[in-house]
């Protein structure tokens, strides 16, 4: 289905997308009234890559950046790294960016050109926020060895925070479709991401 | 790439020990951690954890760096735990959690990146079946830790540009630019990798 030069592009895109996360993660963390767990633009970043990339290379670029950190770059936001970091009581939602990246892409491409700001916004939303969450709650009451309604109220303190990012993501990723309009498939029944680029 | 990674060099056993070794031996201690539910036995295995810095002749120092960006974390858990289901609990989440991220942590200042790409591309073989290339991992790799210095640069000429322009640092305005030169740069880095035959 792919001819080896889209895969090599794809390629390409897999490791610069992954290297724009990174990047995103060098924007200094806040961490509003002292909570513990540090709000970045990294998120944001996955919520876009998603949105721009659509699932397949998505997903491969935001894994490849868990890779990057597994292999021990500071590459997460506030200069983290290693493998201690997946053995962490957040480590669920690292682990569940890739998913997020993967729905939010495949909803997007899946309605294909042009992209509409309201669809967009819902897509960042369902795979951003609640795909996201999914993964995150549970591990987080896993590995904290607190109960689900109790990692849940823990974690609507970012609701807000994320709520705002997708917004911010959504509005970028209907810029970024309009400045290159060769990345969404027109819209017809299609299956999947690639796109002669 | 060693001014990027955690590596920090030293004349150990721990860091002779091949990185397939520790790496396995890190999946058994996260998989064993379960196991461990008594106060003592988290707090022996702490002190194991402590022992294997001193024997990769790690300071206290490096253990503590490593430590200290789950640290606020884990108090927060250790309190809830302790109002909730008593101390001799929360020394047993915080100990287990608190000695598994140490000893990943000691995984990554023990291993230079180098031979962990390398393991990642010999442990990607079985995956060709499923369309993975190793090859192309290794590729990928060191592409990737190149990129990042790249799209760092982007990151600072488009905020150059927004402050030449007399425009507020706006999110959306920074971002936009960012993405779209980001895929300009893929584009580039694709194309030049075709012309030097890699698409074979």
């Amino acid at each position: 289905m792919h001819t080896s030069s889209n895969r090599t592009r794809d390629l390409a895109l897999t490791a610069t997308f992954a290297a724009f996360i990174a990047v995103l993660g060098l924007v200094p963390a806040f961490s509003p009234f002292g909570f513990p767990v540090p709000i970045t633009l990294q998120s944001l970043g996955v919520m876009v890559v998603g949105a721009v990339l659509g699932p397949r290379r998505a997903a491969a670029a935001v894994l490849f950046f868990l890779l990057l950190v597994a292999l021990g770059l500071p590459l997460l936001a506030g200069g983290r790294g290693g493998l201690g970091v997946f053995a962490g009581p957040s480590a669920g939602y690292l682990l569940g960016f890739p998913v997020a990246a993967a729905v939010i892409g495949a909803l997007v491409y899946r309605r294909g050109a042009p992209y509409q700001l309201g669809h967009g916004l819902v897509a960042t939303v369902i795979g951003g926020i609640i795909a996201l969450y999914a993964i995150g709650v549970p591990v987080t009451a896993w590995r904290a060895g607190i109960s689900l309604p109790a990692a849940m109220s823990g974690s609507a303190l970012f609701l807000v925070g994320d709520l705002a990012k997708a917004v911010l993501a959504a509005v970028v990723a209907g810029a970024v479709h309009r400045a290159d309009p060769r990345l969404l498939p027109s819209r017809a029944p299609v299956d999947t991401s690639a796109v002669p680029v | 790439m060693t001014v990027l990674a955690t590596y920090v060099p030293r004349d150990s056993p721990v860091h002779r020990l091949p990185a397939g070794v520790k790496l396995t031996g890190l999946v058994l201690a996260g998989l064993g951690t379960v196991l461990l539910g008594r106060w003592w036995q988290s707090l022996l295995l702490l002190a194991c954890v402590a022992g294997l810095y001193g024997v990769a002749r790690l300071t206290w120092r490096c253990l503590a760096v490593q430590l200290r960006a789950v640290a606020l974390l884990v108090a927060a858990i250790g309190v809830l735990q302790i109002v909730v289901a008593g101390w001799e609990r929360a020394v047993v989440t915080c100990g287990n959690l608190l000695a598994l991220v140490a000893l990943a942590a000691l995984v990554s200042l023990t291993t230079r990146t180098d031979d962990l790409i390398e393991v990642v591309v010999r442990g990607s073989g079985p995956l060709r079946r499923f369309g993975v290339e190793p090859e192309r991992v290794g590729l990928l790799v060191s592409l990737g830790i190149r990129s990042v210095p790249v799209v760092a640069r982007l990151a600072g000429e488009v905020r150059d540009a927004q402050l030449a322009r007399g425009a507020a640092t706006r999110p959306v305005a920074f971002l936009v630019p960012l993405v779209v030169r980001s895929l300009r740069h893929a584009d580039r880095v694709g194309e030049a990798l075709i012309a030097r035959g890699v698409d074979d």
